[in-house]
């Protein structure tokens, strides 16, 4: 007994306080409940993406594991799986027509979000800066249901007059759709890039002599430059991914696109439209899960690259 | 003594053009979703009344209103929000105030960076995996509504952790020499200065709920029901998909009919997000610190 009072020095206050040091009363025990709750909120996030793989995998395994070719489901352009005669599950067309679009759309945004995002960032100011910024943020707002219905009843009848084709639902349609959804996501990444370039670099120009214009090009885009690029590679993450938009937009047809006023037929269109058509179980509805395993990884490593590039920055 | 030689002078009028060249640009990304928006108001406007917003639809849906999509949208967001907020506002406490600098916490923010990346329809396809087959809900709000919540949660994490970061850390040293617990703290100081906040948060995630198509498409929502749903494990009408519905399933839709869906949908959305940033404006406005 007279050691352990040696050894705790609340101990050595009044009785009464010492008792008060060591309680462990209610309020103790209600801390460290809430750490062990909110730790497993904080654990929920991995828990969940490890469910999804699972999940997905589960019902797409048999696929896998049943005559499963590797060769056909990648290299084949044949997209056929209620063929009464001979199934098919070649997902080139499928691939080809994600990447079309997802393609296009980069070439439409890249260049006006990263042009868009340097103004916001670097030119504008004060009033002009905040009202553009919130225009940008109402932008990504908008649902990709609404983008695919804009799609289909205002630039469809658009691209036919212009372009004098007979079907305005094809690459050029759901890339430019898409290109405008990816966009403000991708502005707003790449201004976030651009303003953590310290000013003092900015500064360290213009005293220089230089020009708003060539600071920016010669300082501040060489110092953003893995920041922007993990903005690109997000945009990219995201029109890969995006469903409703392509199902409306690419006319849903199986093409390998030669023009970009060919139809198409998305990974992810595929997929939403098809599902609600199969038997639970059955091949087709495990070959779709598979689609659904293969946007996962794909997605998976978009996205821990786009981190992978744009923590490089802040650790160097 | 300073005169600008020609090549000041030629920097000069580069450094116009780039800025009217960018500046355009943005300009360019704007406008076309300006005439999109007046065309959408000009074409759906005429076709939305009380009417159309409080009955529900008839002839084969090319008539009468969008009633119960609007409420299945409104019983899907809520249900979500339940499961959602309170997961996500506790995985923000633990990386904000407790969480150390290491692997693990890294992990952690991996996997929330990839949850907000993993498209929709992959949502979709584990939410009829885990909800409707594994969990037995069976096509229904419930599963639906938890789809979109771990869709959705990357949003509450992300705002609720950064406004529990703006609250400057002696608020907490104060609070901590007093003798109060971590949780304490908490509770009492960071919470009630951050809730703001974590509001407009939520509210950007109800907007995000409410637009999304592709998780619900399977996992819950019907395209057309004759009654309302009566609990969480029945089916509902939900406003997105019903735009998908009418502007590609149905034919002989009379024009005016998806327009009208597709603006209710949009400034639904539109407003969520237009509060959401003015709570946000007026809360900086307030700060103290």
């Amino acid at each position: 007994m007279e050691n352990t009072s040696q050894a705790n020095p609340a101990a050595r206050l009044t009785p009464a306080l010492s008792i008060a040091f060591d309680k462990r009363g209610k309020d103790w025990y209600i801390d460290k409940l809430v750490q062990v709750l909110v730790f497993l909120g904080g654990i929920s996030a991995i828990i969940f993406i490890i469910g999804i793989f699972i999940f997905i995998a589960r019902e797409g395994m048999g696929f896998l594991t049943e005559g499963f070719s590797f060769k056909e489901f990648f290299t084949s352009s044949n997209w056929r799986p209620t063929s009464a005669t001979k199934e098919t599950y070649g997902i080139l067309a499928l691939v080809a027509g994600t990447a079309s679009v997802t393609g296009l759309a980069m070439l439409v945004a890249i260049p006006f979000s990263l042009g868009a995002a340097i103004f916001i960032a670097e030119f504008a100011s004060g009033k002009t800066r905040e009202f553009l910024k919130i225009s940008v943020e109402l932008l990504a707002a908008i649902p990709s249901v609404v983008w695919g219905f804009i799609g289909l009843a205002i630039m469809n009848p658009l691209i036919i007059k212009i372009f004098h084709v007979p079907v305005g639902l094809n690459v050029l349609n759901a890339g430019i759709i898409l290109g405008l959804m990816a966009a403000p996501i991708m502005t707003s990444i790449a201004e976030d890039a651009l303003k953590a370039v310290p000013d003092r670099y900015r500064e360290a120009a213009e005293a220089m002599g230089a020009t708003r214009w060539q600071v920016i090009y010669k300082v501040v885009l060489p110092a953003a430059k893995n920041g922007l690029l993990g903005a690109v590679l997000l945009g990219v993450g995201r029109g890969f991914g995006e469903t409703m938009a392509v199902l409306m937009a690419t006319g849903h047809s199986i093409n390998i696109p030669t023009s970009v006023f060919d139809s198409v037929r998305a990974l992810t269109a595929t997929i939403a439209a098809e599902l609600g058509e199969t038997a639970m179980g059955s091949r087709h509805y495990e070959a779709l899960f598979t689609i659904g395993i293969f946007l996962f990884v794909i997605t998976f490593i978009i996205n821990m690259t786009a981190d992978f590039i744009v923590r490089g920055i802040r650790k160097g | 003594m300073f005169t600008a030689s020609d090549l000041n002078r030629r920097n000069q009028r580069v450094q116009k053009l780039v800025q009217l060249l960018l500046g355009g640009m943005t300009l360019t990304l704007m406008l076309p979703v300006a005439v999109i928006m007046i065309m959408l108001v000009y074409k759906g406007g005429p076709a939305i009344s009380f009417e159309f917003l409080f009955t529900t639809p008839t002839n084969g849906m090319t008539a009468g209103g969008i009633f119960p999509a609007l409420l299945g949208t409104i019983c899907l967001v809520v249900v979500a929000l339940i499961a959602s907020v309170p997961l996500g506002v506790a995985a923000a406490i633990y990386l904000s105030e407790y969480a150390p600098d290491n692997g693990f916490t890294r992990a952690i923010n991996l996997a929330i960076i990839n949850l907000a990346g993993v498209p929709s329809i992959v949502h979709a396809l584990f939410g009829v995996g885990a909800f409707v087959i594994f969990f037995q809900f069976g096509t229904s709000i419930l599963a639906a509504s938890l789809t979109l919540a771990i869709m959705t949660l990357p949003v509450v994490i992300v705002a609720t952790q950064e406004s529990l970061q703006a609250v400057p850390m002696a608020f907490r040293e104060a609070c901590w020499n007093m003798g109060a617990t971590r949780w304490q703290t908490i509770r009492r100081v960071v919470l009630p200065n951050a809730i703001t906040g974590i509001l407009t948060g939520v509210i950007l995630e109800v907007s995000r709920t409410a637009g999304e198509t592709a998780p619900i498409m399977f996992t819950g929502a019907a395209f057309f029901l004759p009654l309302l749903p009566q609990s969480v494990f029945d089916q509902t009408m939900a406003l997105s998909l019903h735009l998908f519905v009418v502007s590609t399933q149905v034919p002989d839709m009379p024009e005016h009919l998806p327009y009208g869906v597709a603006l209710v949908l949009i400034c639904l959305v539109l407003m969520m997000n237009s509060l959401s940033i003015a709570l946000r404006m007026y809360l900086r406005g307030k700060k103290k610190w």
